[in-house]
């Protein structure tokens, strides 16, 4: 077993090898690495065979159209298009968008500039396990409501929302629906054949393919219109201009491919890791799970152990790569904002560890991660006053704490 | 975030970590921070009766340097008179862990344990006397 172990999969994942090898060949001068918009030679056609390959394989993943697929350059990329592409085009229409706040930042901060040109977006609080309660979306809904924004699985939690429930609702009211679906693509079904979803957006890179490729999915039937945010040469259909990179599109499409053929499989695997992990630290003493075991992506479980600060968790794990919800990790000192829309108390949003798991990891691995958390979480236990204060009987909420 | 030598030291190995029985009249305790704030640090002191500090305990809940400058202060108050003590600033305790700028408040949050705890010291003994 190697140290230090990855399981950090939500942040990213690397590149399968069958997927890097893909890439390669169009890259060199022996490989296929002309511009698949020339229309006047062997090298452009070929690319542009390929691209259109992967386009297929991107659109059966999610049971899509090949003509509803235009590649991006990341989910973050296909967010902003989505969102401001509708907001745009729309605007006469209402200027009203719905979201949620445990969003992507990809997403809210999307939203917080749509504010700024005059826009006015609700932010829908989530339920204690981190997903959203229908009737307060529908309750919601305005007549002058444009756009509702949800993701299907939540990067930190990995709660997987009702997007088919939505989707039922927002086209009942003719309100668009889009999905950011970085993190669930190749990990939960997604049909856009039977889910009323209008825009989606996918990213490579949490599945096995490269970084700085992603696609956005936009709805044929009934046709969604956008307003274009990079303009140029009008390639996809002149909603995203740019020459196509085709070595990443390929890596996309082999990898959504791949996806796609072992999902099923890969999923029942990671799913009996889920459960050793957390099989191997939920007895310990105040223990906490962040977000719903059922609705629940399987590499995902994201923890709170109480009385131990997040950050010096992280350094006590540094033979493992995780993420903490303690953003001081990330160089701000906020705790994380999904754990605290979730109602968790700051003490607890600061000591959350995200634990995500993929197609790499094993059991060994795991084994390895639960002797290594409960012995440091042990440690650090013995060193904090607060368990100190906790064994006690002291009431953690009654003390007056002297704030700085 | 790499952090220092030092830093990683007191951390892995941590000097004084425990705790006294705060009753004691010979005892002063001193908890500073907020757990929404991330960190909560607790000094004590055993103090004898020529006003030296004899002993030192710490237990912290906060970042590694957190720990680390509570670790190291507990070191140095070790030996020195309550008026020695109360001289060590924030500004020593971070050169000598080289802490960067976002950690600074760590051994901010130290001195001010020290203060707080030959405050507590203080207070308890005039109100033993009263
Ligand atoms: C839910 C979600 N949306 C959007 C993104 C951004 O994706 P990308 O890195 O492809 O821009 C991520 C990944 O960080 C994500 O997890």
């Amino acid at each position: 077993m190697k140290l230090p172990i990855y399981m950090d999969y939500s942040a990213t994942t690397p590149v399968d090898p069958r997927v890097a090898e893909m890439m390669c060949s169009f890259l060199t001068p022996d490989g296929t690495f002309g511009n698949p918009a020339s229309r006047s030679h062997q090298f452009g056609w070929d690319a542009d065979d390929a691209v259109e390959e992967a386009r297929r394989q991107v659109a059966s993943l999610i049971n899509a159209n090949p003509k509803e697929i235009v590649w991006t350059s990341g989910a973050t990329e296909s967010d902003n298009l989505a969102i401001k592409g509708v907001a745009h085009f729309y605007s006469k229409r209402g200027k009203h968008l719905i979201t949620c706040k445990t969003e992507h930042k990809a997403v809210l901060d999307t939203c917080r500039q749509l504010e700024r040109e005059g826009f006015e977006i609700t932010y829908l609080d989530p339920e204690p396990n981190g997903l959203v309660d229908l009737q307060k979306l529908e309750a919601a809904l305005r007549e002058d409501t444009i756009l509702v924004s949800i993701m299907h699985v939540n990067n930190e939690i990995g709660v997987i929302q009702d997007v088919a429930a939505i989707g039922e609702l927002t086209r009942s009211r003719k309100i668009l629906f889009h999905v950011d679906a970085a993190q669930s693509a190749g990990k939960v079904p997604i049909d856009m054949d039977t889910m009323k979803i209008d825009l989606l957006s996918v990213c490579a890179h949490k599945i096995y393919g490269p970084k700085g490729i992603g696609a956005l999915y936009v709805r044929r039937k009934p046709r969604v219109r956008l307003e274009a945010q990079i303009h140029g040469g009008g390639h996809e259909r002149g909603m995203r201009s740019g020459t196509l990179a085709s070595h990443q599109i390929v890596g996309m499409g082999e990898a959504f491919r791949i996806a796609e053929e072992e999902m099923a499989q890969e999923n029942a695997r990671l799913m009996t890791l889920r459960s050793r992990l957390w099989d191997g630290l939920k007895d310990m003493e105040e223990v906490y799970l962040n977000g719903d075991l059922e609705h629940r992506v399987a590499g995902n479980l994201n923890v709170s152990f109480a009385f131990v600060e997040g950050e010096s968790l992280i350094m006590a794990l540094k033979d493992i790569a995780v993420s903490s919800g303690s953003a001081c990790t990330s160089s701000s000192l906020e705790p994380s904002y999904v754990l605290r829309a979730l109602g968790r108390e700051d003490e607890l949003a600061h000591s959350s560890i995200r634990f995500t798991i993929g197609r790499f990891s094993t059991a060994e691995e795991v084994d390895y991660v639960v002797d290594l958390v409960r012995d440091q979480v042990t440690r650090l236990r013995e060193m904090s006053p607060l368990w100190d204060m906790f064994k006690d009987g002291v009431d953690l909420k009654t003390v007056q704490w002297a704030a700085h | 975030m790499a952090y220092s030598e030092k830093v990683l030291d007191h951390y892995e190995n941590p000097r004084n970590v425990g705790k006294m029985d705060a009753k004691n009249l010979d005892v002063g305790t001193g908890m500073v921070g907020a757990p929404a704030c991330g960190d909560v640090m607790r000094l004590q002191i055993k103090v004898n009766g020529e006003g030296v500090i004899e002993d030192a305990k710490f237990k912290t809940y906060g970042c590694g340097s957190a720990i680390a400058s509570s670790s190291l202060l507990t070191e140095w108050v070790k030996g020195k008179t309550l008026e020695e003590a109360q001289q060590i600033k924030n500004s020593q305790i971070a050169e000598e862990l080289a802490l960067p700028p976002v950690k600074v408040h760590c051994s901010v949050l130290a001195e001010d344990a020290i203060k707080a705890a030959v405050t507590d010291y203080h207070e308890k003994r005039n109100q033993g006397e009263s």
